[in-house]
C-alpha cells in the first residue's frame, strides 16, 4: 500500500533518524510527573525540583558534578573473559552487551575515575544502573579491585556510589565470585588505613549490598533509594505480608541503623570532602570559590597551605 | 519411605512391582514370583544407573533437594565427634537455620558451621528450610572469629536455598550480615574448608563458602540464583527452569571447570540420598584430606592464599 516506507529499508531508515530527532528537552519526573527542563535537570544533577526524587544519574554525569571544575582522569579495567558460560536466555549475553553498549555509549556498568573534590584527592567509583542494571559481573568486580588498587598504590581514599539490580545472572558463578572478590578489594583499601566511603543510590540490591556496598567505612544513602537484599515482591511473595511504608527506602535503613547518613544529592559533594578530609589529617575544608585546578601550578600547595585561613566555626 | 524425583517415576513404577509380587509371594505361599522380581529388582538397577549416568542440570537441581539426602545435622552427627553447638548472634537471637559449634574431626578439634534444612515438617519450620537470617550469619562470625583466636580449623556444610527474604531478616541488615561473614572467611588465619552438600544457594552460600578449599558433592549445585527465579526474571516465566538451569552452568563439573571449586566428590549410584552411611563417610575423609593439604601454612599465609584464589578466579572460562 505504501510503497515509500517499503522502499526505505528499515535498517538504514532507523540509523539516520536516530540522528535527525531533536533530543528531547522535558523529562518527567517519575515520581511526581512534574515536566523538568533539561538545562535545569542537569544543574540539579537529575534531582526533581518538584519533589526532590533522586533520578538515574549516569557515571559519566556524576562525575563531571562532583569533581572539580569537572576534571577527572578515567582509570582502566583491565578486561575480564568475553561471555565465559556462553549464556543464552531469550537473547544471547552478548546481544545484550551490545544493546546496554549502544543505549549507555559505556563500555560496562561501572566507571571508575580519579580527581579532586574540593581539592581532596580520591578515586571514585560509580555503578552505571542504565547499563544492564548496573549488574555485578566479572567487570564490575575487576573494576573495584582496580579502584582499590589505584586508591592504594596512590594513598587516596575511595568512594563508591552503588547502583544495582544485583549480581549478573548471564555470568552465573562468576557473577556471584565477585562478592568475594570485592570484598578483598575492600580489605586492600582498610588495611592500607584508607578511608572507603559508599554512597548507596537507589537501588541497590541483592549481591551487590551483600558485599561491597555494606562494607564502608562510612555509609550514605541519597534520600529515597532502595536498599535491600531481597527486594519488596521477593518478599510479599515469599511472606504474603504487605510491607509498611517507606520499608527498604533509605530513611528506614537510617531508622534501623544500617545508615550513618542519608543526604541530598546536592551537598553529597562537600560533605564526602569534609568527611575525607577529617579522616585523613587534612585541614578543613576552605568554602568559597576555588579557583579551577588548571589555574592553579600545584593544587596541594593551595589546600595545605591557604594564604587566607577561613575562619573556622 | 523412598521419595521419588519426577524424573525417577519409570522407577518407582517397577520397584513398585517388584515390592508388589514380593507381598503376594508372602501371603501366597504356592507361587513363586521370586524370580520375577528378581528381575525387576536388576531392571530397576539398570534403570537407576540410565537416569544417574548423565543428569541434566534441572534434574541435578532436583537430586540436590532431595529430601532424603544426608543434611548438616547428619554429617555432623556421623563425622564428627563431642558435637557441641554454640548459639547465638550475643545481638538479637539465635537463628536454627544455621548449625555450628565445637567438634572433633577424628582427634582434631574444629569449628563446624552449616546450614540445615530439616528433614520433615516439624525440623523444616525449626531450621527455616536453611533459610538463614541475620543472626545466622553473625553467630556464624562469632564462630569463626573463636576459631581464628584458638587456631581451629573451620569446616562449612553448604545446603540452602539461599538466605531469608523476610521483613525482619531485612530489617536487621541481612546484606551487611552476609558481607560481613564473606568479609570474615577472607580473614581468619587458620584453614577454611567448605563442602557444598545439597543446594549453594546465592549469596546466602558465599557467606560461608568463601575458603581455601571448596567442595562440591558430585550431583550438587551452586549458583547465583535458582534455575526458577532466574527464568522468572529473564524468560519471564518460571516454568521455563530448565533452560535456565543449563545457562546458568551450577554443576559441579561446571563449576570445576571454571576453577570456582577445588574438587568433586563423586556419589554412589542413585545419588547420596541412596547411599547416606557411605556418602557421610566419604565426605569426612575428604574434609580431612583438605584440612590436611592447608596444615603447616601460617595463617598470614593461609589468609594470602584464600585471597588470591578469589582474585585469580574468572581467568578459566569454560573450553567448548
Amino acid at each position: 500500500m505504501n510503497w515509500i516506507s517499503n522502499y526505505v529499508r528499515p535498517k538504514i531508515n532507523s540509523l539516520f533518524s536516530r540522528r535527525e530527532i531533536p533530543e528531547n528537552l522535558w523529562t518527567k519526573c517519575d515520581e511526581c510527573g512534574t515536566m523538568l527542563f533539561h538545562r535545569e535537570l542537569s544543574d540539579s544533577q537529575n534531582v526533581c525540583s518538584n519533589c526532590n526524587n533522586h533520578m538515574h544519574i549516569s557515571p559519566r554525569d556524576r562525575f563531571a558534578a562532583l569533581f572539580d571544575g569537572g576534571i577527572f582522569t578515567e582509570l582502566e579495567v583491565p578486561a575480564p573473559a568475553h561471555d565465559p558460560l556462553q549464556f543464552r536466555d531469550q537473547k544471547k549475553y552478548p546481544d545484550r552487551l551490545k544493546a546496554a553498549q549502544k543505549a549507555t555509549l559505556e563500555s560496562e556498568a561501572m566507571l571508575i575515575a580519579e580527581g579532586e573534590i574540593y581539592r581532596t584527592p580520591i578515586v571514585a567509583a560509580a555503578q552505571d544502573f542504565g547499563f544492564m542494571a548496573g549488574s555485578m559481573g566479572m567487570y564490575v568486580g575487576n573494576a573495584i579491585i582496580a579502584a582499590a588498587e589505584r586508591a592504594v598504590a596512590t594513598r587516596k581514599p575511595l568512594v563508591l556510589f552503588s547502583a544495582a539490580g544485583g549480581a549478573r545472572m548471564q555470568e552465573g558463578i562468576l557473577s556471584l565470585m565477585q562478592m568475594p572478590r570485592t570484598t578483598v578489594a575492600i580489605q586492600m583499601l582498610k588495611e592500607a588505613n584508607l578511608p572507603y566511603i559508599v554512597v548507596l543510590t537507589h537501588p541497590t540490591t541483592g549481591g551487590v549490598t551483600a558485599s561491597y556496598a555494606m562494607l564502608g567505612d562510612v555509609q550514605i544513602a541519597e534520600p529515597g533509594a532502595l536498599i535491600c537484599f531481597a527486594g519488596p515482591r521477593v518478599i510479599e511473595q515469599t511472606i504474603r505480608e504487605t510491607l509498611p511504608e517507606g520499608f527498604q527506602r533509605a530513611e528506614y535503613l537510617l531508622d534501623h541503623g544500617m545508615l550513618d547518613r542519608v543526604t541530598h544529592r546536592q551537598h553529597l559533594k562537600e560533605e564526602l570532602a569534609t568527611i575525607i578530609r577529617m579522616l585523613t589529617g587534612l585541614p578543613a575544608l576552605v568554602k568559597g570559590d576555588l579557583p579551577k585546578p588548571d589555574e592553579t601550578p600545584a593544587p596541594s600547595v593551595a589546600a595545605d597551605a591557604p594564604s587566607d585561613p577561613a575562619p573556622k566555626s | 519411605m523412598n521419595h521419588y524425583l519426577e524424573f525417577e517415576k519409570p522407577l518407582a513404577e517397577i520397584e513398585g512391582k517388584a515390592e508388589e509380587l514380593r507381598a503376594m509371594a508372602r501371603t501366597n505361599e504356592d507361587v513363586d514370583l521370586e524370580k520375577e522380581a528378581v528381575a525387576l529388582d536388576k531392571k530397576a538397577a539398570q534403570m537407576l544407573q540410565d537416569l544417574y549416568k548423565d543428569l541434566t542440570p534441572w534434574r541435578k537441581c532436583q537430586v540436590a533437594r532431595h529430601p532424603n539426602r544426608p543434611h548438616c545435622k547428619d554429617y555432623i552427627e556421623a563425622l564428627f565427634s563431642e558435637y557441641t553447638p554454640l548459639a547465638g548472634d550475643r545481638n538479637f537471637a539465635e537463628d536454627d537455620a544455621v548449625m555450628g559449634g565445637l567438634a572433633r574431626l577424628g582427634d582434631r578439634a574444629v569449628v563446624v558451621i552449616g546450614h540445615e534444612k530439616g528433614a520433615d515438617t516439624k525440623s523444616r519450620l525449626h531450621h527455616n528450610f536453611g533459610m538463614a537470617r541475620p543472626e545466622g550469619y553473625r553467630k556464624a562470625i562469632r564462630l569463626m572469629d573463636m576459631a581464628d583466636r584458638f587456631g581451629l580449623p573451620v569446616v562449612t556444610l553448604i545446603d540452602t536455598p539461599g538466605a531469608y527474604p523476610g521483613k525482619g531478616a531485612e530489617e536487621r541488615g541481612q546484606s551487611e550480615a552476609i558481607a560481613r561473614s564473606t568479609e570474615k572467611c577472607l580473614q581468619i588465619g587458620v584453614p577454611l574448608v567448605s563442602v557444598v552438600i545439597g543446594e549453594g544457594g546465592s549469596g546466602g552460600a558465599v557467606a560461608f563458602a568463601t575458603a581455601n578449599r571448596v567442595a562440591m558433592l558430585e550431583h550438587s549445585v551452586y549458583s547465583v540464583i535458582s534455575p526458577e527465579g532466574c527464568a522468572s526474571i529473564l524468560w519471564k516465566d518460571a516454568e521455563k527452569m530448565r533452560d535456565a538451569a543449563e545457562a546458568l552452568r551450577l554443576t559441579a563439573q561446571d563449576l570445576h571447570k571454571l576453577g570456582v571449586i577445588d574438587r568433586i566428590i563423586p556419589e554412589l549410584q542413585g545419588g547420596a540420598q541412596r547411599n547416606r552411611t557411605q556418602m557421610m563417610e566419604t565426605v569426612g575423609k575428604n574434609i580431612d584430606t583438605m584440612i590436611d593439604e592447608l596444615s603447616g601454612f601460617s595463617p598470614k599465609k593461609l589468609v594470602a592464599m584464600r585471597r588470591q584464589k578469589f582474585l585469580d578466579i574468572g581467568s578459566k572460562g569454560l573450553a567448548a
